[in-house]
This record gives structure tokens, C-alpha cells and sequence, in this order.
């Protein structure tokens, strides 16, 4: 007992003084707060506390009128027993993430190493026309009219010219054709954010390590690629990498332009547009927010395992 | 032939012909995969209107006009809202938009690059994370949190969630950490600045390669696609361009001419603005790494 105190006060005692110096800590730093405060005020309003509430919603029935009704794990069995509809959005988003995703990543980079090479003004020149796809915001739309049905449609004119087809392709009709078209497009848009980083990695490469690299021995231009360039960029790399597995999973408006929205038999139906259509048209938001839930967690958790892979590159 | 136009920085290592050459092409293959649409729109959009409609189709405009713009320019006459008031709630969501998200973007990254404060490791961390995950999950909360606020139907139900986007101050914070050397910010405080005249004073003007990608990526976003605008605007006159563009696109195969030369208006603005900031763009970007 006696000796039980005397620790339990100078437990409490510690932790007063810690309370203290961060409080104190805190009043110093008071204008750096200030300065926080705007955007995290806002960054908390619209992206963290929407996903908490998105999860608690995601156990309730709600309208937007009446308040919530707490219903349990309903919702969950719903969308993974009964909702057909859903399991099939989530087969085509896995197919589109697993197929836009690496590819993309890797093409970004390959691209990137390959412009590195190119004189500056000619390195300007196709880093501009690679990035505008992404630039152009809808104007993926334009691939809609290069796969119109008829023989007026551009590529099955080209098919048709060139006698590898008799009949023009109804390609809005084929829904073995919806998936890869629209990987063909998203794959068209995916040069972005990430090329830009590559580039800039491998611009900003210290060349000595080269020279080094040279002096060991380093042969050929794929030794140096696997021993000093893609070590060195690892931070690009797994910036790039996030930047691509989160787009690759949130394809939709790709999928609605191009495939319609719902798309026939559902060909192009993805987590998100099954999101939009249970949350924008039904209005059924505790299910929507249930959906919300999984692909918030899908994308989150794929996005850490291949974060921790890319940490072992060149270790 | 690859030789002329592959310049080689530095002393080359043994390389193949072969391979050189294979390389040159996957180059030149993925360029025309990419430019192919683009050059689509700029030739439609140039085309008189029997060479869009003539059989078999031809890719190559041969006698050019401005037909397409004149008559783009007859049919958004013909909105009941005037064109120019799409217009401008297009140039102002993106401009007000953009303008808010640099600086309170900055303002935030300046303490988390610079600053030794309590519970910054917690709040860039949730920045990082947020970025694992895109703004379709938090759709939902954020309707009913504009519809609780009374923001919808208004401009301000697009741009304020702007402000917040997490990339920006991802890109800035990283910026600032490897840009700016302490010593400077030091002296400053000897001198007396407060922190704020720092940021301001010294660190936004060492930063410009920053603050113009910030610019050009929160104004693309907003720019093309009217950022949220389709979910939280309904009022006719509060729409953005875009909107009226879709609409003459949805007129149909005889809109055709007018709705690429409309497309190429559109991502003009920020192909020029990406054409004007890339090097920025490209050095903003050497510091983009993610460390752990």
C-alpha cells in the first residue's frame, strides 16, 4: 500500500507535468495553429468525418427524410448475399483495377525512362502530348465517336477499309467489348499525375551514382536501371503507386459515358456507379453508404499492401 | 535514325541497335495511341459539314473552316440562359476555387514542413491516407453535410470542399521540407518576423514552383469537369459550361462539328496553362516522393 502510492502519485504527478509542457508546447506554437485551423477545418468537414459517418451509416436505413433506423449488419448481408447486382460491380472493378492499375503504373514509368532520354525540348514536347489526355478532362468522350456502331463510326471504318471485318462492329451491343474498351480509355487517360512524378524523379537523379555504378561494373542500361535508378526513386515510386491504385478503383464516369449508365446487362457497372445509383437515384443511403464503406476499404487496404511491397524494392 | 534524336546525357553504356530501335517505336506507338483523339477533335472541330458526314469517313480535315465555331457560337446564343453566364460560373468556381485552395494549402503545409508542433505527424498522416481513397466515398456525408449547411445550389457547394483537396498540400508540404533551408527561416526569426510574415514574405516566394502546380491541378479539376457542380447545382443559371457544352453534344450526330470545335475550346485552357507552368510542374514533382 505504502509503496503503492507514493508511484500512483508520481505517475499522476508525470503526467501533469507532460499535459503541462504540451499545453505549453501548443501555446507557443499558437500561430502555426492558426494557420492549420482554415484547411483542416475544411479537410476534416469534407474527407475524414464524411468517411466516420459514411460507416455509421452504413448500419442504419435512411431516406434523407426520416431519421436513421438502426438496423445491424442488414445492409452488409444484403450487398454480399441478395444484391446480385453488386457482385457483378465488383468483378468488373477488379478487373479494371488489376488490368489499369499495374499496367498503367509501369507504363507510366517505362515512358517516363524512356523520355528521360530525349533532348530537353523534345522531352517537352511528348511529356505534353502524353499528359493532355489527362488534361482534357470529358473529352474521353471522344472515343464514343470513334466507336459508333455504324460504318460511319472511325475504327470500324478503318476495320472495314482495310477488310478485317465484313460487317461494322455494334460495339455499344457487346458486352464482351464494354470491359476492354473501357480499359482501353482509362488506360488513355492513366498517363498522369504519376508520369509527371517519374519524370521528375529521374530528372533529379544524382548523376555521380551513375558514375559510381559505371566503376562497379554496371554493363548495360537494365543493370542500371534495377540497381541504381529504381532504388533511388523508391519515394516516386510510391507516390505513383498510390495515385494509380486509387484511380484505377474509382473508375466511373469513364464507364458511364462510354458504356451508359445503367450499361446493358450491366457490363460496365462498377462499385462506384452501383454507389451512385443506390446514393444519387434510390436515395437508399444507409445501403449506399454500406457500399461506400467496402470500397473505401478495398482501396485503402490495397494501397497499404502495395505500399509495403514497394518498401522492399532494392532492400 | 533513333541516334539523331536520342541525345544521350551522359557516356553511354553499351547499347544495341536493335534495341534502340524497338524502343523508338514503343515510343512512337504509345504517342499516337495518346494524341490519336486529340488530333480527332482538332480536325473535326475544322471540318465543313459534308467532309464530317462523307463515306467512308476520312480521319484528315482537307478544306478547313470556322463553320463549326460560328455556328457553336448560334447555338449557345440560343440557351435561355445567356452563354456568358456559364461562362463565368465556370471561370469563377475555378479561379475562386483554385485561389483558396493554394493558400490555405500553403499556409497549412508552411507549419507541417517547418515547424517542430505537437500532433503535425498525426495530421499529415490523415492527409497521406486520404489520399489512398477517392472522393466517391465520401459522397454521401458530404451531400447531406451541404444540405444541413445550406449550401446547396450554390457555388460554394463546389468550391469550399476545393480548398481542402488533399494533393495540394500533400505536393506543397513535401515542397517546402526539401526546398526551403532552415537557416533562412532562423534568421528571420532573429530578426523578429512573426510567422506569418515568414510564410508570406520568404517562404511563398522560394515556393512559386509549387504554388503554380498546386494552381494548375486544382484548376483542371475544376475546369473540365465543373468539379461537384453536377451533383450539388441545379439552378439553370448557376451551371458551368461544361453543362451547356454536354447538351449540344447530346443534340446528336449533327451536332457533331460544333461539339468538337466546342471540346476544343475547352481543354485549350489547360493544355496552355499545363504548356506555360511544365517546368514548374516537373520540379514540384522531384519532390513528390513518399519517404515512409
Amino acid at each position: 500500500m505504502n509503496m503503492v502510492q507514493p508511484k500512483a502519485e508520481a505517475k499522476r504527478r508525470g503526467l501533469k507535468l507532460r499535459t503541462g509542457k504540451l499545453l505549453h508546447q501548443m501555446r507557443l506554437n499558437r500561430q502555426s495553429y492558426f494557420m492549420l485551423a482554415p484547411y483542416f477545418l475544411i479537410f476534416f468537414t469534407f474527407t475524414v468525418f464524411p468517411v466516420l459517418m459514411s460507416m455509421l451509416l452504413s448500419f442504419t436505413d435512411f431516406n434523407m427524410l426520416q431519421f436513421p433506423d438502426w438496423v445491424g449488419l442488414q445492409n452488409y448481408a444484403r450487398l454480399f448475399i441478395t444484391d446480385e447486382v453488386f457482385l457483378i460491380a465488383v468483378k468488373n472493378t477488379i478487373i479494371l483495377a488489376t488490368i489499369t492499375g499495374p499496367v498503367s503504373y509501369i507504363a507510366c514509368f517505362i515512358l517516363a525512362w524512356l523520355i528521360n532520354e530525349l533532348s530537353p525540348k523534345m522531352r517537352a514536347f511528348v511529356t505534353l502530348v502524353f499528359y493532355a489526355p489527362s488534361l482534357s478532362g470529358s473529352a474521353f468522350i471522344v472515343w464514343k465517336l470513334l466507336f459508333s456502331d455504324d460504318s460511319y463510326g472511325y475504327i470500324n471504318a478503318f476495320l472495314l477499309e482495310n477488310r478485317f471485318i465484313s460487317d461494322p462492329i455494334l460495339w455499344s451491343t457487346r458486352t464482351d467489348l464494354i470491359l476492354p474498351i473501357l480499359i482501353l480509355v482509362q488506360l488513355w487517360l492513366s498517363l498522369g499525375t504519376s508520369f509527371l512524378a517519374f519524370i521528375a524523379g529521374l530528372q533529379g537523379m544524382d548523376k555521380t551514382l551513375y558514375e559510381a555504378g559505371a566503376v562497379d561494373g554496371i554493363r548495360n542500361r537494365w543493370q542500371e536501371l534495377w540497381y541504381i535508378t529504381l532504388p533511388s526513386m523508391r519515394p516516386q515510386l510510391m507516390f505513383g503507386a498510390v495515385i494509380q491504385i486509387t484511380a484505377s478503383f474509382a473508375i466511373s464516369e469513364v464507364s458511364k459515358q462510354i458504356a451508359g449508365f445503367p450499361s446493358i446487362q450491366y457490363a460496365g457497372h462498377t462499385i462506384v456507379t452501383h454507389l451512385d445509383d443506390y446514393g444519387g437515384i434510390r436515395f437508399e443511403m444507409g445501403y449506399a453508404s454500406a457500399i461506400a464503406t467496402v470500397l473505401f476499404v478495398i482501396m485503402l487496404s490495397s494501397n497499404l499492401i502495395v505500399q509495403k511491397l514497394l518498401r522492399k524494392v532494392g532492400e | 535514325m533513333t541516334m539523331n534524336i536520342l541525345r544521350f546525357h551522359r557516356k553511354r553504356l553499351n547499347r544495341s541497335m536493335p534495341v534502340d530501335f524497338l524502343l523508338f517505336l514503343l515510343l512512337s506507338a504509345v504517342g499516337v495511341f495518346m494524341a490519336l483523339p486529340l488530333v480527332f477533335v482538332i480536325n473535326n472541330a475544322f471540318k465543313p459539314i459534308d467532309e464530317i458526314f462523307i463515306f467512308p469517313p476520312k480521319f484528315f480535315v482537307r478544306y478547313p473552316t470556322l463553320k463549326n465555331f460560328e455556328d457553336l457560337y448560334h447555338l449557345l446564343a440560343a440557351f435561355w440562359v445567356p452563354y456568358t453566364r456559364y461562362i463565368f460560373n465556370t471561370v469563377f468556381i475555378a479561379v475562386v476555387g483554385t485561389a483558396g485552395h493554394v493558400i490555405l494549402a500553403s499556409l497549412a503545409a508552411y507549419p507541417l514542413a517547418k515547424k517542430q508542433i505537437p500532433g503535425k505527424k498525426v495530421l499529415f498522416t490523415c492527409v497521406v491516407l486520404s489520399l489512398m481513397f477517392s472522393a466517391n466515398v465520401t459522397a454521401i456525408p458530404n451531400y447531406m453535410t451541404m444540405s444541413w449547411l445550406g449550401l446547396l445550389d450554390s457555388y460554394w457547394a463546389v468550391i469550399i470542399p476545393a480548398f481542402g483537396s488533399s494533393l495540394g498540400l500533400f505536393l506543397m508540404k513535401q515542397f517546402m521540407e526539401q526546398m526551403v533551408p532552415d537557416s533562412v527561416l532562423e534568421a528571420a526569426r532573429i530578426d523578429g518576423c512573426s510567422e506569418v510574415k515568414i510564410y508570406w514574405k520568404i517562404v511563398m516566394p522560394m515556393v512559386k514552383p509549387a504554388w503554380l502546380t498546386l494552381i494548375i491541378f486544382s484548376f483542371q479539376g475544376l475546369w473540365g469537369s465543373g468539379g461537384s457542380g453536377k451533383v450539388y447545382i441545379y439552378s439553370e443559371q448557376l451551371k458551368t459550361i461544361d453543362y451547356a457544352l454536354g447538351q449540344i453534344l447530346s443534340g446528336g450526330i449533327v451536332r457533331t462539328g460544333p461539339s468538337m470545335a466546342a471540346t476544343l475550346l475547352m481543354i485549350s485552357v489547360p493544355i496552355v496553362l499545363f504548356l506555360i507552368t511544365q517546368s514548374n510542374v516537373i520540379q514540384t514533382m522531384t519532390t513528390s516522393g513518399m519517404k515512409d
